[in-house]
């Protein structure tokens, strides 16, 4: 149908030139204006229509059973009594399901149900169909599964140490799963060169995502013979690819539609067995089947932040410019690969974009445990590592007498770099921020000044805006945008793009609109589809305004010059004189003549035919080209940085934040309300993961998770919130869409480093560790009135075997982005 | 999500014809409220009466009568959002309306009642998870299991008593109505409890806690003091409840310390109570009465918290209860 379809890619890998980057800020109607969101009515009044809202006529219910033992062979299943009972339609176990799959190529780890072994408390082992709750409940409980215990593997030591059983039977060795090892310049020069060399040790404990909507499903596979799933995932693209291959159905019989989301952070990015599990009981009983999880279940679901303990070792002369960075850090992955292996990377990459890191070496190993696997969690990777070397460079500041703030201000990354480990920063906005906050929190007074007891502390970050690279290898575009004109003036953007709450449909429709000179709310949004929309590669990494932002100003673009031309013709008036506003097409020269955009609609229709344009996106190429590079790159990093106020209670231990203040460099913000919205969620969980949300387990339980519950996993209620004074940096970035970067993710981690640092200024104790419980911190006051170390945290990290470094020169030694050839080296 | 196991429910008009239809269904039968304790216990397996009373429009049970001079008469079924909004509760008894403003949230105290508080089961680490939970580590002694996994070797079952008002009932000496098919009977609070984290209260399971009766609160003032990891939701990890007596020249005639959260039930820790007796509330007194709490209170590792942590904090909790106290009788 379309005209003027011409493919995405540009052929310089740099994605479309984009109008926005060169608009006048005061030329925007809509793009940097505070509308509401397209979907906010509906939520607000409870009509939206989550996964668990969908009831279809002859439906049936899901329950799934778990394994209630950490580790074990599964020797028998007996589910006759199950099947028996009256109302139930179908059970089905792992035999039924045996085709792996995973989110990452290289971890097909998982199936459906467990096939000959369980590996956590939480694995699925069997799921029944019935005609209701109660009966599916009633008929789990009935289905009686032989165990033969193995040995559990709780923690990263034991994991290293252990080489019988392993959870799985690949990995590097033992229940090591992957180790990675670069190196990037001379790190014997850089520690050389440096005045001071630090070392510290830092654990990040484990957390999860707590999305208020808990995940549910529906499956349909129809009288046609093709399948349908209604899920509330972040990433309907992957879970297409998944059922295709687990359901062994060609791809073009799945449609995998994600419902709104109440709530992902992450958790809801991965494919989950629950979701194959009620397609194939529909295929069985030829009726749709849907699966609500409890609570508890999605704890099991997990793939939340690592637990990461971390070496990090510094080297920086007197003026606090960093020589070398030595990082070691060593992830609890749980029993399955998830996304560990980026995780991995991830909590290597980062830490060069944010202040100069001439020289850098990082060590990785992710562990398989017998716990729910951990995966993405909002900063995937990065908060664990931010935390370690922004609380690090405050004791560099220290031990150097520097301002933190300034101290940073003197080493930050310029603009339009490559750094050591071959990322390329384009914009750079952590100068203005670093002084937004130092300004407006009126630090200079307030830092090492005030009395016992009150401190304030300061921490910066930085992330992506989209990962460089897709999840499975193909050069394709990463977000399709299709736009539809109809003769009425309607249009309608189709994107697989799935709104988690961020906004992702509305910055479609601003976009559009703001090219289109029509209003936002004129705009049918339609997506994630698969079926209706072209692939987009789901709510993950910060990519979604940047990447469907701009394949939906190639396809507006594209539709606006077909328009342009039509209405032209029809006006007698050069195009480039045509102006889009106000829902009119007109001549800038004469702004009484021109014609509305249902009539330029029209006159497009009569020149061209049915009206109809694409838009897609592929980022740019890094220049990184060494075994390991596809982590870390992105066409941009947006920056943030935080100062935080705490007041530490030396009786209880108790760390009240009453204030942060936080500024993030956003680009320039497609709507500014939104972005705050997403700043100050971020500061809301980061507030929960400094001091209170952990993950854990009982080790000599049969490594129960300690509390699985909405009561006692402790997550800040709205009184712990603090005051919170936002910032937003506009520096446009070339790469993207009217110069915006991501805010989802980045504003997250500062916030945990930032209270560290104030806890320290308050009461004198470092807490090298996250959550700062009340516990940990009169421990550390403890030992500071007793003449120790007046500090908590981990003081050793394992020493395992690591692999040869893969070395590449940097570019300031000039190399390539390539590694060096590994030499053998024989002692 | 979590599914109700099947109970007939039952809405009787009448205290009395509360008490027969309890008598009729036996020890599987139960009482019910609010339902913000029972019915999440059901879901978990904890609990499942065959037949629920819900007591919830009793309005027999929803008065609140008398005043400071006389003593003050609260229904059980009065709802805790009642009680912290009622006036007389306010100008006479404002501890009270204080510490059932710690309970849990605004939504669950619209829903909680002051009687189902003073009944709450005892509460667990190991025994507050549903039932899948509980299969992963066989079950503990409280229900379904023969271990306590607190305190492995024990015949006794540890699950923490986790009521605000609990403590404080006791010490002011508040007493409590129970009904039967037998009658009635006026128990002190102070005796109700049983230091057993199953057998946890001196009640039938047929008796319906009808009211609560308060002192004349002249000559006495009261405080509570709450430990939880968050400013609302949470359960007391360790509760402080002081009242102290008629100070006339300023010197305690008599005060009594009770710790909540601590131990299956209400600790009164009598030595705490005797260091502030017969002299003003002052510095040494206070660190004298929090010091022996300290010692007395033992708290075991099954809810949040660490257990040492819970323990040190009786010190400063009871020490600025008392503060409190001392500052109120300043002004």
């Amino acid at each position: 149908m379309a005209t003027n379809n011409g493919h995405g890619n540009n052929g310089d890998g740099r994605g479309p030139k984009t109008k926005g980057a060169g608009a006048r800020p005061e030329d925007l109607k809509v793009v940097g204006k505070p509308f509401r969101k397209v979907d906010a009515r509906s939520k607000c009044v409870g009509a939206t229509k989550f996964a668990d809202d969908i009831s279809l006529p002859r439906m049936l219910y899901c329950k799934i059973l778990r394994s209630h033992v950490p580790h074990a062979l599964i020797k028998a299943i007996d589910y006759s009594k199950a099947l028996a009972l009256p109302g139930v339609h179908a059970v089905i176990t792992g035999k039924d399901l045996p085709i792996p799959y995973g989110i990452l190529p290289v971890s097909q780890d998982e199936t459906a149900l467990c096939v000959d072994k369980v590996r956590f408390i939480g694995d699925p082992v069997a799921a029944v169909a019935a005609i209701d709750e109660d009966t599916a409940f009633d008929a789990m409980n009935l289905i009686e599964v032989e165990y033969e215990p193995l040995p559990a593997v709780a923690t990263i030591e034991e994991a290293v140490e252990t080489s019988e059983p392993r959870i799985h039977d690949y990995g590097d060795y033992n229940n090591v799963h992957k180790t990675v090892h670069l190196e990037f310049g001379d790190m014997d020069e850089g520690f050389r060169e440096a005045d001071v060399v630090r070392e510290d040790v830092f654990f990040y404990e484990g957390n999860t995502h707590l999305p208020m909507e808990q995940h549910a499903a529906v499956g349909h596979y129809d009288a046609d013979g093709k399948v349908t799933l209604w899920s509330s995932t972040q990433t309907p693209h992957y879970v297409h690819r998944a059922l295709a291959k687990t359901l062994e159905m060609p791809a073009a019989h799945v449609r995998v539609i994600a419902t709104p989301n109440g709530g992902g952070f992450g958790g809801k990015s991965d494919p989950f067995n629950h979701e194959i599990v009620v397609c194939e009981l529909s295929r069985r009983t030829k009726r749709p089947v849907k699966v609500t999880l409890t609570r508890e279940e999605v704890f099991y679901c997990h793939r939340g932040r690592h637990p990461v303990l971390m070496k990090s070792r510094i080297g920086v002369k007197k003026d606090g410019s960093i020589t070398a960075l030595d990082f070691q850090s060593f992830l609890d992955g749980g029993a399955y690969g998830s996304y560990g292996v980026a995780s991995t990377f991830y909590t290597g990459a980062l830490q060069t974009v944010t202040y100069e890191v001439p020289r850098y070496r990082f060590r990785g190993l992710r562990a398989f445990t017998n716990k729910p696997p951990c995966g993405p969690k909002r900063g995937h990777g990065t908060p664990q590592p931010r935390f370690g070397l922004e609380v690090q460079l405050d004791k560099v500041a220290e031990e150097l007498n520097l301002d933190p703030a300034e101290m940073r201000l003197k080493h930050l990354v310029k603009p339009n770099t490559v750094t050591a480990n071959y990322l390329r920063v384009g914009s750079m906005g952590l100068g203005a921020c670093i002084e937004k906050v130092v300004e407006g929190s009126d630090w200079k007074n307030k830092f090492r000044k005030l009395p016992e007891g009150r401190g304030f502390g300061l921490a910066c970050s930085s992330y992506i805006c989209g990962a460089g690279l897709p999840i499975y290898w193909n050069s394709m575009p990463h977000s399709g945008v299709q736009l539809r004109l109809d003769r009425q003036g309607g249009v309608c953007v189709q994107c697989g793009s799935t709104d988690i709450g961020q906004g992702s449909d509305s910055v479609l429709a601003y976009v559009v609109a703001e090219i289109l000179g029509i209003d936002p709310f004129d705009i049918r949004v339609v997506t994630a589809d698969t079926d209706l929309t072209p692939v987009d590669l789901g709510s993950y990494s910060s990519r979604v305004t940047l990447m469907t932002g701009n394949a939906a100003i190639q396809a507006a673009e594209r539709a606006r010059e077909l328009l342009a031309k039509a209405v032209a013709e029809k006006l007698s008036v050069p195009v480039d004189n045509l102006s889009f506003a106000e829902r009119r097409v007109f001549d800038v020269e004469n702004p009484e003549v021109g014609v509305s955009f249902p009539e330029a609609v029209v006159l497009a229709e009569s020149k061209y035919g049915t009206i109809g344009t694409v838009g897609s996106y592929v980022p740019p190429r890094s220049p990184g080209r060494f075994k390991g590079a596809g982590v870390g790159p992105s066409p941009a990093y947006s920056y943030s940085a935080a100062v935080a106020e705490v007041e530490v209670d030396a009786d209880t231990g108790y760390v009240n934040v009453p204030r942060v203040w936080v500024a993030h460099d956003i680009g320039k913000s497609i709507n500014p309300m939104l972005v705050m919205g997403q700043v100050e969620g971020s500061i809301y969980m980061g507030l929960g993961e400094a001091l209170m949300e952990e993950m854990v387990y009982r080790e000599n339980r049969n490594v129960v998770h300690k509390f699985p519950s909405l009561l006692e996993y402790k997550s800040p209620t709205t009184l712990e919130m603090c005051d919170v004074f936002t910032y937003l940096v506009e520096d446009a970035d070339p790469n993207g869409p009217f110069g915006a970067k991501e805010v989802g993710q980045g504003p997250l981690l500062p916030v945990m480093p930032a209270i560290a640092n104030a806890v320290y200024d308050a009461v004198g104790v470092r807490i090298d560790e996250v959550p700062i419980t009340p516990e940990k911190v009169l421990a550390a006051l403890r030992a500071k009135r007793q003449g120790k170390d007046a500090r908590y945290g981990p003081t050793r990290t394992p020493s395992p075997a690591w692999p040869d470094p893969l070395k590449v020169p940097t570019p300031a030694e000039g190399g390539d982005g390539k590694e060096m050839p590994r030499v053998a080296v024989h002692s | 999500m979590m599914r109700l196991p099947k109970f007939a429910y039952l809405v009787p008009k009448t205290v009395g014809e509360a008490a027969r239809m309890m008598g009729e269904a036996g020890p599987s039968g139960q009482f019910v409220a609010g339902g913000t304790d029972l019915y999440p216990n059901m879901k978990r397996r904890q609990q499942t009466p065959r037949t629920v009373i819900s007591v919830a429009r009793l309005g027999e049970l929803r008065r609140i009568e008398g005043d400071g001079r006389e003593g003050l008469r609260v229904g059980a079924g009065v709802s805790l959002t009642e009680l912290i909004e009622h006036p007389v509760v306010n100008r006479d008894y404002p501890s009270l309306a204080r510490a059932a403003r710690l309970i849990s949230t605004p939504t669950l105290r619209n829903m909680g009642t002051v009687g189902g508080n003073l009944l709450l089961d005892t509460r667990c680490n190991y025994y507050d998870q549903n039932y899948e939970w509980r299969k992963g580590i066989n079950f503990c002694l409280k229900k379904d299991g023969d271990v306590c996994w607190v305190a492995p070797g024990s015949q006794k079952c540890w699950a923490v008593q986790s009521s605000d008002l609990v403590p404080l009932m006791v010490a002011i000496g508040a007493r409590l109505k129970l009904v039967s098919t037998l009658g009635e009977r006026l128990v002190e609070a102070r005796g109700f409890y049983n230091d057993d984290g199953i057998d946890y209260l001196h009640k039938r399971p047929d008796e319906l806690l009808a009211e609560i009766q308060l002192p004349p609160a002249a000559g006495w003032r009261a405080v509570y003091k709450k430990l939880r990891r968050r400013g609302a939701f949470d359960f007391p990890v360790l509760g402080v409840a002081a009242r102290v007596d008629a100070v006339e020249g300023g010197a305690v005639s008599s005060a009594r310390v009770v710790l909540g959260g601590v131990a299956p039930a209400p600790l009164e820790v009598e030595a705490a109570g005797a260091a502030l007796a017969g002299s003003q509330l002052n510095d040494e007194t206070m660190r004298a009465a929090a010091e022996a709490c300290y010692l007395r209170a033992r708290p075991l590792d099954n809810t949040d918290h660490l257990m040492n942590y819970r323990k040190q904090m009786a010190r400063p909790f009871v020490l600025r209860a008392l503060q409190e106290l001392a500052q109120e009788s300043r002004q």
